[in-house]
């Protein structure tokens, strides 16, 4: 990911920003496969878009919960 | 805890989210998610400081640690149903906020209950 640059941000801002990356273009292809008439594709590309950012957001959630469970002496 | 830094996340993510609203609702309410774990991870990242102190001085007040633990984690339990509740409520899950609400005060409850017995025992002891 390096070469896509944005590491003179913080971490977190450039995470949301490929987000934001990754829905547009997600957006784009789905309207682009429907003009061209490959309905059923364009609904698989942006389920792969989903995916892909849901892995990334679930991570970082995840990150939160340990960070919650840490402070606040849950476990 | 740089408060301009969060600031910004929340404002950038806010105007990604309504960019993003019109052409992928999802895509928005993820990054809502997103930008909401990281602002709540750094409030509570900054919270470890004022966690440690509030240990310490109990100790000095020789308090029991179990009253303080049970607070903290009731604080905890406050804080990520509110997240979860606030996401579902901003995603048009008004019904599944609630469930989540009731979860994390059926939790609360189901963990201030010792601490509820014990001041009750104290007062029975106390009457004549």
């Amino acid at each position: 990911m390096g070469r896509w640059g944005g590491d003179a941000v913080s971490p977190e801002i450039r995470d949301i920003f490929r987000i934001f990356a990754v829905g547009f273009i997600a957006a784009i292809f789905h309207t682009v496969l429907k003009q061209s008439g490959k309905e059923d594709f364009a609904h698989w590309a942006t389920l792969a878009g989903l995916v892909a950012v849901f892995a990334i957001v679930i991570g970082y959630v995840d990150h939160l919960y340990h960070e919650i469970t840490s402070v606040f002496l849950l476990q | 805890m740089h408060i301009f830094q969060l600031v910004g996340i929340g404002l950038t993510a806010t105007v990604l989210a309504t960019i993003l609203r019109q052409h992928s609702p999802q895509f928005a309410t993820l990054i809502s998610i997103f930008a909401g774990a990281v602002l709540l991870w750094m409030v509570v990242h900054s919270l470890t400081g004022v966690v440690q102190e509030l240990r310490g001085m109990a100790t000095d007040a020789k308090i029991s640690q179990t009253f303080l633990t049970t607070v903290l984690k009731i604080i905890g339990i406050a804080y990520i149903v509110e997240f979860a509740a606030q996401v579902a409520r901003d995603a048009g899950e008004s019904a599944l906020g609630g469930r989540i609400e009731l979860a994390g005060k059926v939790g609360i409850v189901v963990l201030a209950l010792p601490i509820f017995t014990d001041v009750v025992q104290t007062i029975v002891h106390l009457l004549p």
